[in-house]
């Protein structure tokens, strides 16, 4: 066999690969999206959920399925997703898993901004998205300015994003503690995240901002999987490193606000959707894609645990930092055996 | 006639650069001309400059005074991507993605030719059985670049270079952590590439003895300026090694090469005790 030989087959087995497995996760996407929408207090087979999302009037399930539980799916559909791709983008610019915007405090300022929107400014959806974007926006610079002494340096801005985390959650607490007339679930929402009470109208400036705001992350898929070989490498290879880091995070921080806003900092899984995605997706294509499928798998799956699985009912944040806060412990104690820093 | 015309041979030069990080300035009023077709090396102390000059020469630094030119024309008036298909580059510590297989990694040198939307050709495919072929790793192509050891891992890069398929190939020390028997390797491997497609090398480099070997041309920098500019022979001597890394040495022919070859003196070991300075 040729080396030309070698060279097409392998990379056209592994380019099918990664699709396949793509596909995968997109197939696990659909039939969580579905069970989401046929289990509930009243079961309701494929049959009648379809005609309702068709558009058709079917008794009690129309009301159950289209105006309580579609919502709810959809929502919990394109929070992950976003918070996929913005946190796989923050992970793989600044090459180290712990760089998701849940653990360097981006989620937080969004959190802490929207709280305020709601709580002290009474402000309605779409103008408490705008609210958090900006705190989200604002949240990544104060970080970025910290910590920049000759360069950015990946170590020293987790720790300075975890402290500004911690300040930030400080704020929530304090806002919320204040809001007397705010019930529990309400306050679950923005200390950990959750989807219940979902409606069209707050969903709507995310659905807008995933699609618009994911096509540009997809845009810039291969210049960020080039800049996984360093800055000097990825420049001398023809990509516009200053552009597409602007670009990327300002995709990614719009994605972690309007999201946040519309579902509060739902736990880990910008943290979670891309080391699992990378696990799944054979290595050497690029994991936007993959890591939102993986996102939305996440809290659509964790939604259905924190409804169904228990005798009481979770918010999906609840079941989602279950499983991120292990992992977290786990990629610390790696790091600290093999002798490395963060 | 365009960049990508590859039938000719391109020209870079600096002209009384000036180069630095925010305000410290590390290179000073420098020229220098990359002949075409020749190997280049440049040698010098370490932090004297080398790789900043190297990396302003890839179009990764602007110089804050002085220009950069590429074949007549200033190198950062020039889109990156047009720079990339003419210029390649191999910085000291590329960073390989975890899991990745060598083909994949060999495979994005051929990013500069592509357009966002225009499929993987078999002229690409082409290109990146060729690198593998001259770097003798196409054995490699299906093996993941983390199972490597450190000079199978230089070759893939080197290999990714070549994919890029540019005239002018730039190397910041492209056999650091490499045996002897790995640096020569890949010297070698880059002087056949030198005379086989008349590709014009720059590279910075260690190793004095190598570097006076494998160079047609040496540079020697110190404290951010150029003290020589020559052929090994012409330039490389006892007073010049002193001055560059003030270190005292003794200059003869390499008996395999012919070409100079610097000995250390040092404070023991010296056959006549080496005279108080």
């Amino acid at each position: 066999m040729s080396t030309l030989d070698v060279v097409t087959t392998g990379r056209v087995r592994r380019s099918r690969a990664r699709l396949l497995a793509a596909l995968g996760i997109a197939v696990g996407v659909v039939a969580a999206f579905a069970i989401s929408l046929m289990v509930g207090h009243t079961f309701y087979g494929p049959g009648e959920v379809l005609r309702v999302v068709l558009g058709e009037t079917v008794p009690g399930a129309s009301f159950t399925v289209g105006e309580l539980r579609l919502p709810r799916a959809v929502l919990a559909l394109l929070v992950g997703g976003a918070l996929g791709m913005a946190g796989v983008t923050f992970q793989t610019m600044l090459h180290n898993a712990l760089a998701s915007p849940d653990i360097i405090g981006v989620s937080a300022g969004a959190s802490a901004a929207a709280v305020f929107a709601i709580v002290v400014l009474h402000l309605d959806q779409g103008l408490v998205s705008l609210f958090a974007v900006v705190a989200a926006l604002a949240t990544a610079l104060a970080i970025y300015v910290l910590s920049y002494q000759d360069g950015v340096a990946g170590t020293r801005l987790i720790l300075i994003g975890i402290g500004i985390a911690a300040m930030l959650h400080s704020v929530v607490s304090y806002l919320l503690a204040g809001a007397a007339a705010w019930d529990l679930p309400a306050a679950m929402r923005w200390m950990i995240g959750s989807v219940n009470d979902a409606e069209w109208s707050t969903l709507a400036p995310l659905a807008i901002a995933v699609l618009v705001l994911g096509p540009v992350l997809v845009s810039q898929a291969g210049n960020l999987r080039l800049l996984q070989f360093g800055d000097d490498a990825a420049a001398a290879l023809g990509v516009r490193v200053e552009r597409t880091r602007v670009i990327s995070i300002l995709a990614a921080v719009g994605l972690i606000a309007f999201a946040t806003a519309a579902a509060g900092p739902v736990a880990f899984v910008a943290f979670l959707a891309g080391p699992i995605a990378a696990r799944i997706v054979p290595a050497g294509g690029s994991l936007i894609v993959p890591a939102g499928l993986v996102g939305a798998l996440l809290v659509l799956g964790a939604d259905l645990v924190g409804q169904w699985a228990f005798d009481a009912r979770y918010p999906v944040g609840v079941i989602t930092g279950a499983c991120g806060a292990p992992y977290l412990v786990y990629l610390l104690v790696r790091t600290n055996r093999s002798g490395g820093s963060l | 006639m365009t960049l990508d015309d590859s039938s000719r041979a391109h020209s870079l030069s600096a002209h009384g650069v000036t180069l630095g990080y925010g305000d410290r300035t590390v290179v000073e009023g420098l020229d220098l001309a990359v002949p075409a077709g020749e190997i280049t090396v440049i040698v010098g102390a370490n932090a004297c400059g080398k790789s900043t000059l190297l990396r302003s020469l890839a179009r990764l630094l602007t110089p804050s005074e002085g220009r950069i030119v590429l074949d007549g024309k200033e190198l950062h008036e020039r889109p990156t991507k047009e720079v990339a298909r003419v210029l390649g580059l191999l910085p000291q510590s590329p960073i390989a993605p975890e899991g990745i297989v060598v083909g994949d990694l060999v495979a994005r040198g051929r990013s500069p030719h592509q357009r966002m939307l225009t499929r993987w050709s078999r002229e690409d495919d082409a290109a990146v059985a060729e690198a593998l072929d001259l770097t003798d790793t196409a054995s490699l192509a299906d093996r993941s670049v983390d199972e490597l050891s450190g000079g199978q891992r230089q070759r893939v890069w080197i290999a990714m270079a070549l994919a890029q398929r540019t005239d002018i190939l730039l190397l910041d020390e492209p056999t650091t952590f490499l045996d002897i028997a790995h640096q020569v390797e890949v010297l070698d491997l880059l002087t056949d590439l030198n005379r086989t497609r008349a590709t014009t090398i720059v590279m910075v480099l260690h190793d004095l003895n190598l570097a006076a070997r494998y160079a047609d041309r040496l540079v020697a920098m110190c404290r951010g300026r150029m003290l020589a500019d020559g052929a090994p022979q012409d330039v490389l001597t006892a007073e010049l090694v002193e001055e560059v890394f003030g270190m005292r040495s003794q200059v003869t022919p390499d008996p395999v090469s012919g070409k100079p070859m610097v000995l250390p003196i040092g404070r023991h070991h010296a056959r006549v005790p080496a005279a108080t300075a």
